[in-house]
């Protein structure tokens, strides 16, 4: 089974185009309301920025890697060159209505940080990151020995960019540390399709890939 | 026989520099006494003029022209044969049919810039207060002088906004004063190589190339012209050390390395051994024909008075706040001269002001010069940049 089989209904994309993007990407274009501003951290090579500016929407994205941002540069997309470790801090309050992480929680030096700036920054954040908690991973450690390697995450410890994995259950928690409240979230399946909503969270921490996650402050005093 | 001069008399005669200084072989927009250019040095400068070369058409909703800013030593022949030189444009690979500023698409103007020496009112041209050259006698210009005048001639050609306003090195900060100072009247700013103040090193390697020209015995306090004589070498030395800041120590060692001219071995003497030595005195010699050495000071020192947040209670994001234009800054690996640090900075000024901005780092060994030459990475970014600004401004469908 293919991620092409999977297709999620998104208004303003027409269905044949949808098959081109990953799944989290469909669900993260999802969340976002149309007509919004929305920051891009970790861009890649702007497939995300681009089915988000289909819909109308106004990305502007970061990226670490020079090849990436020069091809999103080459697409035409509003991409900078920097770090969500270091570069965050030069945004302003509530420049943005979303700030997108997609896949590159795991990646940054100081998550906690990168998280409470995704929130001063935007409104809301949307986060993606794969589960450390997914079934195969455990499988992995407690019969194999080894470090978890998944065809999502090829790397092998010696030289992969992930320094700080976490499971769904992880994050849960920093979101609770940090007065972080969840607005919505989703745990896809390896094969990128969301699990049943009404799954208790060990089975998602269990058989969730990946969680995708809409942040949004809490109110004061909670 | 030995050469231990480093660059030959120049063949152009002052008489016919100081005639394209005056009666440019250009298009001229001329202001006269009820439109004086207010000078931040104080003067109102009046009357002037404004020499400057234009390609392609403009539309009928007058919404897709580009100014071009040309760099220190550049001129408004950006895309045809040069009325001095004959050679061809500065940015023929830029510029034209097809390009990435396409003139099939956009209407693309550039005009020499005020302190210049090919045509708009500068050191060279003659005063009319007193018929003769005015030399040292013209004021102090800055860059926001320079980006007034163009603003002068951008509303005598009738346009308002202007679609793009491109430029690299000097004329990076143009555009970018343009975009600070206008930022209404700018849809889209190209800055490429460029930096939003002038650095200390490079304000001393301009210190290094003013004092070449004065150490000149043929300057004569900047009145040559009197004497029927060019500082050319002072001026020759001038743009052979800033030349240097042009390129790499990786492009001079790729292109030269420790290589003999003309020779087997060395001549145990001054003469220009060494290729790289013989490719300066030749970019020093061919300098001399075409530039002013006054204009050299003058513009140097435009540049190193160029500090945007200055003007802005020393805070770069104040310049910028609450900006609707659509930023792309482009910066160069090699480049020493204006590093991709500088650029950096610009765009975290521009990101705590919530500006649309694109910034590549181009991965090249030709140093700042880089922008002048075939990128094609840097070409494919430019004219991404320009569709999609071009797709915001409504370009795409009136302009197929």
């Amino acid at each position: 089974m293919s991620m092409q089989q999977q297709v999620l209904p998104l208004p303003g994309v027409v269905a044949p185009d949808t098959g081109h993007y990953r799944g989290d990407h469909l669900l993260v274009a999802e969340m976002v309301e149309r007509g919004s501003k929305v920051l891009d951290v970790g861009c890649g090579e702007g497939d995300l920025l681009q089915l988000l500016e289909m819909r109308g929407i106004d990305g502007r994205g970061i990226e670490l890697s020079r090849e990436g941002v020069n091809r999103c540069v080459a697409k035409g997309l509003a991409v900078v060159q920097g770090d969500a470790d270091t570069d965050l801090v030069n945004y302003p309050d509530d420049a943005f209505d979303y700030v997108i992480l997609s896949q590159t929680l795991q990646a940054t030096r100081q998550p906690r940080v990168v998280l409470e700036n995704l929130l001063r920054i935007g409104r809301r954040a949307i986060v993606s990151f794969p589960n450390f908690g997914f079934w195969k991973m455990r499988i992995q450690l407690l019969v194999g020995g080894h470090m978890p390697r998944t065809e999502n995450l090829p790397a092998t410890w010696y030289d992969t960019p992930n320094i700080h994995f976490c499971t769904i259950k992880d994050f849960v928690q920093l979101c609770d540390e940090i007065n972080v409240k969840m607005e919505r979230a989703v745990a896809l399946d390896m094969y990128g399709r969301p699990l049943r909503v009404n799954l208790p969270w060990w089975f998602w921490n269990m058989f969730g890939e990946q969680g995708v996650f809409l942040l949004s402050r809490a109110e004061k005093g909670k | 026989m030995v050469n231990l001069q480093p660059v030959a008399s120049p063949s152009v005669h002052t008489e016919e520099r100081a005639h394209e200084a005056d009666h440019p072989t250009s298009r001229l927009a001329a202001f006269g006494a009820d439109q004086p250019l207010k000078l931040d040095c104080g003067v109102d400068l009046s009357p002037f003029q404004i020499a400057y070369q234009t390609y392609g058409e403009l539309n009928a909703d007058r919404s897709n022209a580009i100014l071009v800013c040309h760099a220190l030593t550049g001129d408004q022949h950006v895309a045809n044969v040069h009325p001095m030189t004959g050679k061809p444009g500065w940015w023929e690979t830029m510029v034209g049919p097809g390009r990435p500023l396409d003139t099939g698409k956009y209407f693309i103007i550039c005009s020499n810039v005020i302190g210049g020496c090919m045509g708009s009112t500068g050191p060279a041209s003659t005063n009319p207060a007193t018929g003769k050259v005015w030399g040292l006698d013209f004021p102090i210009i800055t860059l926001p002088d320079m980006v007034r005048a163009q603003t002068m001639l951008i509303d005598s050609l009738g346009i308002d906004t202007l679609f793009c306003v491109v430029g690299g090195s000097m004329g990076g900060m143009q555009a970018l004063q343009w975009t600070a100072a206008y930022p209404k009247r700018v849809f889209s700013t190209l800055a490429i190589a460029c930096s939003t103040r002038h650095s200390a090193q490079n304000i001393a390697f301009h210190e290094l190339g003013r004092q070449a020209v004065m150490a000149d015995p043929e300057w004569h306090h900047g009145r040559y012209f009197e004497q029927g004589t060019h500082p050319h070498r002072g001026l020759g030395v001038a743009r052979m050390a800033a030349h240097i800041t042009y390129l790499s120590d990786a492009a001079l060692h790729r292109k030269f390395g420790r290589r003999m001219q003309d020779r087997e071995l060395p001549t145990f003497s001054f003469d220009a051994d060494f290729q790289v030595e013989s490719y300066l005195r030749y970019q020093g010699s061919s300098f001399v024909e075409r530039f002013d050495a006054n204009s050299y000071l003058y513009l140097t020192r435009a540049m190193d008075y160029f500090d945007i947040a200055a003007d802005h209670d020393g805070v770069l994001a104040q310049a910028f706040r609450g900006i609707q234009t659509r930023f792309c800054v482009v910066s160069f690996t090699s480049d020493w001269l204006f590093p991709t640090a500088e650029s950096r900075a610009l765009v975290h000024a521009l990101n705590a002001s919530s500006a649309r901005v694109s910034f590549a780092e181009i991965e090249t060994d030709r140093g700042h010069d880089a922008f002048l030459l075939d990128v094609p990475e840097f070409f494919d970014i430019s004219r991404a940049f320009l569709q999609s600004a071009g797709k915001a401004r409504g370009l795409a469908g009136g302009l197929a």
